[in-house]
């Protein structure tokens, strides 16, 4: 058990890769019980996760190192940095993690009935573990260039997915190129920073340079190639206008998975300029340049939705809104952390706002895209213009909508209302004008919501839909179990908070135990 | 003697790439683009380990007494050239897709999915 | 009851006795309405839903399509939205264009502070 324990991290890597490149041979064999393979692999992959979250929430970060004697050995005699490649999980990147998990898991479990008339899966299923696999990869390493390598591979895998159903008309590919050149711009100035750190300090692991940093004015360049790229990957104003294209024509399954993505590279941003920098750059710019992203995402967002007439860029819209939720908190909390006093007023809180945030947005939004998936699976079409009175048939459906409806509107008791009461409450002692615009762009997320709830589900039958049933069981299960999460997350919100995200936030705000792990000489 | 020449090709390039991505509307020209903007940054990454009079980082028979090249931005640039070879492979593919469907490649055309 | 409590630093929050209270309304206001008057006259107008004076057609066709349903937000906010829309053009150039844009207004903001 404690070998297993030791080797976790690599494990999590190791299992989707391996099973990726397995996939192709399994359906050689037996083409029906790929997807079921896939949801054992990824279902596995989830436990070991979980086990790794009892052990690190707590406090105790796990470091490994690749190709080292024994796992936990940074600085090799006569070294005085680490030259390894390191896995350094602390409790920010195992909440990643689970998010991630849970999200894999779910779309694997999903696409069992939603893919079933299509051809080709084998290829669909490998590029699905090798999209988790770069996930992973992005939320626990320490080291920076590999992070760069882990973008690319999650990039390409989502690429082909998105492009996947390009047979019958031409949408997809077209968004899919999009993606590709836009998350190629990102990367490769993601590897020109590298370089620039690299050129300075001679190290490239995260925490080694966060020891050495000294803010010059290459620091400053790459600072800012790294804010821009990792914003846009994220989907905030004004380079969001990816995000509806690729979202509205990837499977529903992938868009939950690519919805993780884009919070991975949040994750990201959050890990450079929390870890990398802390207060040695200036503080105070860089948290408004993160707010007043945040609140052109939030508001630009939402108003783009109301006036969609397609179910899947409706929700892509609301997810770049609700990613301008999370940058106003951690905004925030950036904009005060060279503030002690206020830090511990609300930064801390509006951090915690922030970071619970992304964990609501992965579960509500993924439910959101998994019902816009079934009623696509019926009817065939995404036009809410089309749409009408599905209500009646599909009873199930309509109930984990309006879950997930609720849940983004922010109305209690679910967990959307916990997480945006902590960040209205401490935005307004940062700036009252904030917190404001936040609560005026809930309203129009509930009214917008309500209108495709009203196109799509409530209405008299139609005369084309009278022979649509309930979607099948391996859809419902997925749907059923995100809204589980759902309630559970809003009737018992403290007990995430104590457990789940303020270790996640201190482990953030507290650059010395990110480094003394590595550095100390473990 | 070499000084700051390479630099200034890197930024160059980059220049060059960025400029073929914002004003061209031929999407191979686009890829094209992206491939300018990664040999670039290559050139960036090999051009930080040289050092001034120094050799190729290869031990066997090494001549004393002489400075090598730092080796790790080889190691770096080999794995980034192979991430591009796999990225222009895609784009291309997918841009054969899209003049399949599409019947053109002019970027102004190829916006069905606007607003 | 400290187990739901979350302590959002200027107040609290427990949603187990939002919903309890939630639960203990809504039984009382049920009861009340129960009370009321339930006898109507039926195959009158009593029965027919009423939109201002005009017919009903038949029930598929009063059913409002998703882009009529908020045209007075959106015929309101007109000044707001054509430019917006406008902005939105799908073309790939602009995508970059406007990554760019944003790394230079970032550069200049940082780098005068």
């Amino acid at each position: 058990m404690s070998s297993i324990m030791t080797h976790a991290p690599a494990l999590v890597i190791a299992f989707p890769l391996l099973a990726a490149f397995l996939v192709p041979v399994v359906s050689r064999l037996n083409k029906k019980i790929l997807g079921i393979f896939v949801a054992v692999v990824l279902g596995f992959t989830l436990l070991i996760t979980l086990l790794m979250a009892v052990r690190i929430l707590p406090g105790n970060p796990l470091i490994y190192v690749f190709g080292g004697s024994e796992a936990g050995l940074t600085l090799p005699s006569g070294y005085t940095v680490p030259i390894r490649i390191i896995f350094h999980i602390d409790s920010m990147g195992i909440f990643m993690g689970l998010i991630t998990a849970i999200v894999s898991f779910l779309g694997a479990i999903y696409s069992i009935a939603f893919m079933d008339k299509h051809s080709g899966l084998e290829k669909y299923y490998a590029l699905l573990l090798l999209l988790a696999t770069g996930m992973f990869g992005m939320e626990f390493t320490g080291d920076i260039f590999n992070f760069f390598v882990f973008l690319e591979i999650a990039s390409i895998a989502s690429v082909a997915l998105i492009a996947f159903r390009s047979n019958l008309s031409g949408e997809p590919a077209e968004a899919g190129f999009k993606y590709m050149v836009v998350s190629s711009i990102s990367a490769l100035m993601v590897l020109f920073a590298v370089g620039l750190f690299y050129g300075q300090y001679d190290v490239l692991n995260m925490a080694t340079i966060a020891s050495v940093m000294k803010f010059t004015q290459l620091d400053k360049i790459a600072l800012i190639l790294l804010v821009t790229v990792l914003a846009m990957k994220a989907g905030s104003v004004p380079m969001h206008m990816w995000t509806p294209d690729a979202y509205s024509e990837a499977p529903a399954s992938i868009t939950m998975i690519l919805v993780a993505a884009s919070q991975a590279s949040l994750y990201a941003l959050f890990r450079i300029i929390f870890s990398l920098y802390n207060i040695t750059l200036n503080t105070i710019t860089i948290g408004w340049i993160i707010i007043i992203l945040g609140l052109l995402s939030m508001f630009i967002g939402v108003t783009m939705a109301i006036i969609q007439k397609d179910i899947k860029r409706l929700m892509a819209y609301h997810a770049v809104s609700q990613t301008g939720y999370m940058l106003l908190g951690v905004g925030v909390g950036i904009a005060v952390l060279a503030n002690p006093i206020a830090l511990e007023t609300f930064g801390i809180k509006a951090m915690e706002g922030g970071i619970f945030h992304i964990m609501n947005h992965a579960m509500y939004k993924g439910l959101l895209f998994l019902t816009a998936g079934a009623l696509f699976y019926r009817t065939g079409t995404r036009n809410l213009n089309k749409m009408g009175g599905l209500g009646n048939n599909m009873i199930y459906t309509a109930i984990f909508f309006i879950i997930g409806a609720a849940a983004i509107a922010g109305i209690p008791p679910f967990n959307g209302f916990a997480s945006k009461l902590i960040i209205y409450e401490s935005v307004f002692q940062f700036n009252p004008l904030l917190s404001i615009i936040a609560m005026l762009v809930s309203i129009l997320t509930l009214a917008s919501f309500v209108k495709v709830f009203h196109s799509a589900f409530l209405g008299p039958k139609m005369e084309q839909y009278k022979d649509v049933k309930e979607v099948p069981k391996s859809m419902l299960f997925a749907m059923g179990a995100l809204a589980c999460i759902i309630v559970l997350f809003g009737l018992f919100p403290d007990l995430v908070v104590k457990y789940i995200v303020h270790p996640a936030v201190m482990a953030l705000i507290n650059q010395s135990s990110y480094t003394a792990v590595i550095l100390g000489g473990m | 003697m070499i000084g700051n020449f390479p630099y200034l090709a890197v930024a160059l390039l980059i220049g060059l790439g960025i400029y073929t991505l914002i004003y061209k509307r031929n999407l191979i020209k686009i890829a094209i683009g992206i491939t300018l903007i990664e040999n670039g940054v290559n050139l960036f990454l090999i051009t930080l380990g040289y050092r001034k009079g120094a050799i190729a980082p290869i031990f066997t028979q090494a001549p004393e007494g002489l400075k090598m090249v730092l080796p790790t931005p080889q190691a770096l640039t080999l794995t980034s050239i192979v991430i591009g070879v796999a990225t222009t492979a895609l784009i291309l593919s997918v841009a054969m897709i899209i003049f399949k469907k599409y019947g053109t490649l002019d970027t102004d055309e190829v916006r069905r999915l606007k607003e | 009851m400290n187990i739901g409590l979350l302590e959002t630093g200027s107040g609290n929050w427990n949603a187990i006795i939002w919903l309890i209270m939630f639960i203990i309304i809504g039984i009382s206001a049920i009861w009340i309405r129960s009370h009321g008057e339930d006898q109507y006259k039926k195959n009158t107008d009593q029965t027919k839903p009423f939109l201002s004076g005009n017919r009903e057609i038949s029930k598929e066709d009063s059913h409002v399509g998703a882009s009529h349903i908020y045209w007075g937000f959106t015929e309101a906010l007109k000044r707001y939205y054509k430019p917006m829309v406008a902005l939105h053009t799908g073309n790939i150039n602009d995508y970059s264009g406007w990554i760019i844009l944003v790394m230079a207004i970032i550069f200049i903001i940082v780098g005068v502070s």
